[in-house]
């Protein structure tokens, strides 16, 4: 008799399983459809922050009545303690929006502000142009104050898309992972599909490996399009081109792994096909909500952030974030990865426990 | 049915689940390329002793020997040289006929033709269908093909005739009788007394559990009037569904 091989079996199972995939409407809306129209949405809506963070030089003097006016606005959060070259990357990203150096003149009472913007972030530059010529015509202020000189920085441009993107790129892989993984396997063992299986000589683990070959390649080809989309149609950033999406696409991969073992899990605990959508809603929605997904987790009031600092997509969120417009190598977000994989050891320890075949 | 070697043998097999005694101490041979039938009401254990057989259970005591490989150790051989049609089992969502037929190929590691096992159950016309598109009769007749994938053996067939139309089961059985001439053995199991009696060579009564009667059913009928019984209307030479059959044809047609 022929040897049996197990890797046809396994192959010949994922070929399936990506049809029917392909074929299921509800996947391809939720891997597909509601990360675009979210990316749609927000790409449009555009960033309202109202925070205009100004770093202070290294070595300014921080006793002086421009520094007080400026935090009196409210507007401005100024941001202290960090070395130059850390600024310097920060003001080609926007992620503080313009630099303030204050000092004293030479034999004089009055100061000298320096004020450097960044491209990155010419909106708020502009807000904050205002703001000092504001202050440097307030009566109290004007004696003190000598002059106030200005330059532009060349950064690159963070745009809302490079925020919002990543983060529905780990919505959809969270979904796709978790409901796909859930529903698949539960209508599989109710409809004695896998009891059939289990009448020829295919192995358990060829039937896990092969759904998992299946929605990992479709789950892949859905971030693949998502990125293609973002980059083409909303200026998504890719640092390093090609690179970068190779990357983004091997993040991915670790992420759909780790949700799916959610969906293992939930597949073993439903009862019945109506228990996975809210089952799998306890698992996705405090994931879309607080893991960075729309909004960056520092927005959130500090006893909430310990909460998001806990769950999976927070990490797979930020290092896709880092990865895609900071241009890191994945060694760089060994970090988030190690998150990930402690989580995803401590899920699938308890999929293998919860786990039903029939 | 002149050599009767036996290819299944199952010795005293009992199966208990938690306080309730589903098989006691069932003991019977199916002999090579016939056709036999496991008979019995609802809950009288046919179903669980088949699927020990099949390997898809696990029993509580008793030995099981199908052709030479014990269901014990060689659990995985005899997957080999089985196929299964399970009650009520469903097939992979989303995939159309041949397609399904692959991904069984596949399983089996069996290098074949979908077309080619679709028309041995003349479902060449439905090679693009979804199996949930399929008629009743259909479906049986598909869920038989995915039983010939691997050119097994032996075939098992778990009520495949419940829910057909006179038509639909008559063809079925002019199926399952091709494929005992191809040489196949079956082992099927029915609620219909009529059907035991035109196709199967053996049939075993299955009874909470036991085997309460196992011969040929010509033995087994002569048996029963050679005792003094007789039906109480006098048997006609044709019944009703005879006359349906009469009247609406005996052509396929689903």
């Amino acid at each position: 008799m022929k040897k049996y091989n197990n890797l046809t079996a396994t192959l010949a199972l994922a070929k399936a399983s990506f049809r029917s995939i392909m074929r299921s409407p509800s996947a391809v809306v939720f891997t597909l459809a509601f990360p675009l129209i979210f990316i749609l949405v927000f790409g449009f809506l555009g960033g309202g922050g109202t925070h205009i963070d100004v770093g202070i030089t290294p070595g300014s003097d921080v006793n002086n009545p421009v520094m007080g006016m400026l935090e009196k606005t409210g507007m401005i959060r100024l941001v202290k303690d960090k070395s130059k070259a850390d600024f310097a990357k920060l003001l080609e990203k926007g992620n503080v929006d313009a630099m303030i150096d204050v000092h004293r003149k030479v034999n004089s009472a009055a100061y000298s502000v320096n004020v450097v913007y960044t491209s990155a972030s010419r909106d708020k530059g502009g807000i904050l142009k205002s703001v000092l010529n504001n202050i440097f015509y307030d009566k109290t202020l004007k004696p003190t104050v000598a002059e106030i000189k200005e330059s532009t920085i060349t950064g690159r441009e963070y745009k809302t898309i490079d925020f919002i993107l990543p983060g529905q790129l780990g919505f959809s892989l969270l979904s796709t992972g978790v409901f796909g993984t859930a529903f698949v396997f539960l209508s599989l063992r109710q409809t004695l599909v896998i009891k059939r299986f289990f009448a020829t000589p295919v192995r358990r683990s060829s039937i896990v490996i092969g759904e998992g070959i299946a929605r990992i390649g479709f789950a892949l080809i859905g971030a693949l399009f998502i990125i293609l989309i973002g980059h083409f149609f909303f200026g998504f950033t890719l640092v390093h081109g090609a690179l970068t999406v190779v990357n983004m696409l091997i993040l991915a991969t670790m992420g759909i792994i780790v949700f799916m073992g959610f969906g293992f899990i939930i597949s073993g605990i439903a009862k019945n096909e109506s228990m996975v959508p809210p089952i799998s809603n306890i698992v996705t929605l405090p994931q879309f909500l607080l893991s960075g997904t729309f909004f960056s987790i520092e927005a959130f009031p500090s006893w909430l952030q310990p909460i998001s600092r806990a769950l999976p997509l927070t990490y797979l969120n930020d290092a896709m974030r880092k990865v895609a417009f900071e241009g890191v190598g994945l060694w760089d977000v060994k970090f988030q990865i190690m998150i990930l994989l402690l989580w995803g050891i401590g899920i699938y320890a308890v999929a293998v426990k919860v786990f039903k075949w029939e | 049915m002149e050599t009767k070697k036996a290819i299944i043998s199952v010795k005293d097999l009992v199966k208990k689940y938690d306080d309730f005694v589903a098989v006691q101490g069932l003991s019977f041979e199916v002999y090579e390329n016939e056709i036999f039938g496991l008979l019995g009401p609802n809950g009288a254990g046919k179903t669980t002793t088949l699927e020990i057989i099949e390997t898809l259970r696990d029993k509580t005591s008793g030995e099981i020997i199908v052709d030479g490989f014990s269901v014990d150790k060689q659990a995985h051989s005899i997957k080999k040289i089985i196929g299964v049609q399970l009650q009520a089992a469903g097939y992979y969502p989303n995939l159309n006929l041949v397609e399904l037929i692959e991904l069984f190929a596949g399983l089996y590691g069996a290098n074949i033709k979908p077309m080619e096992m679709l028309e041995k159950v003349n479902l060449q016309d439905k090679a693009k269908a979804k199996y949930k598109a399929l008629s009743g009769g259909q479906k049986q007749r598909f869920s038989i093909a995915t039983t010939l994938i691997n050119q097994p053996k032996i075939i098992f067939l778990d009520e495949p005739t419940t829910g057909l139309d006179p038509q639909a089961r008559r063809n079925l059985w002019d199926l399952i009788i091709d494929i005992r001439n191809a040489g196949t053995t079956v082992v099927i199991t029915t609620h219909y007394m009529d059907e035991a009696e035109q196709l199967c060579d053996r049939v075993a009564f299955v009874e909470r559990g036991q085997i309460i009667a196992l011969d040929t059913p010509d033995n087994l009928i002569d048996k029963l009037v050679s005792s003094g019984f007789e039906r109480k209307k006098e048997v006609k030479k044709a019944n009703l569904e005879d006359v349906f059959i009469n009247l609406t044809g005996q052509e396929w047609r689903e």
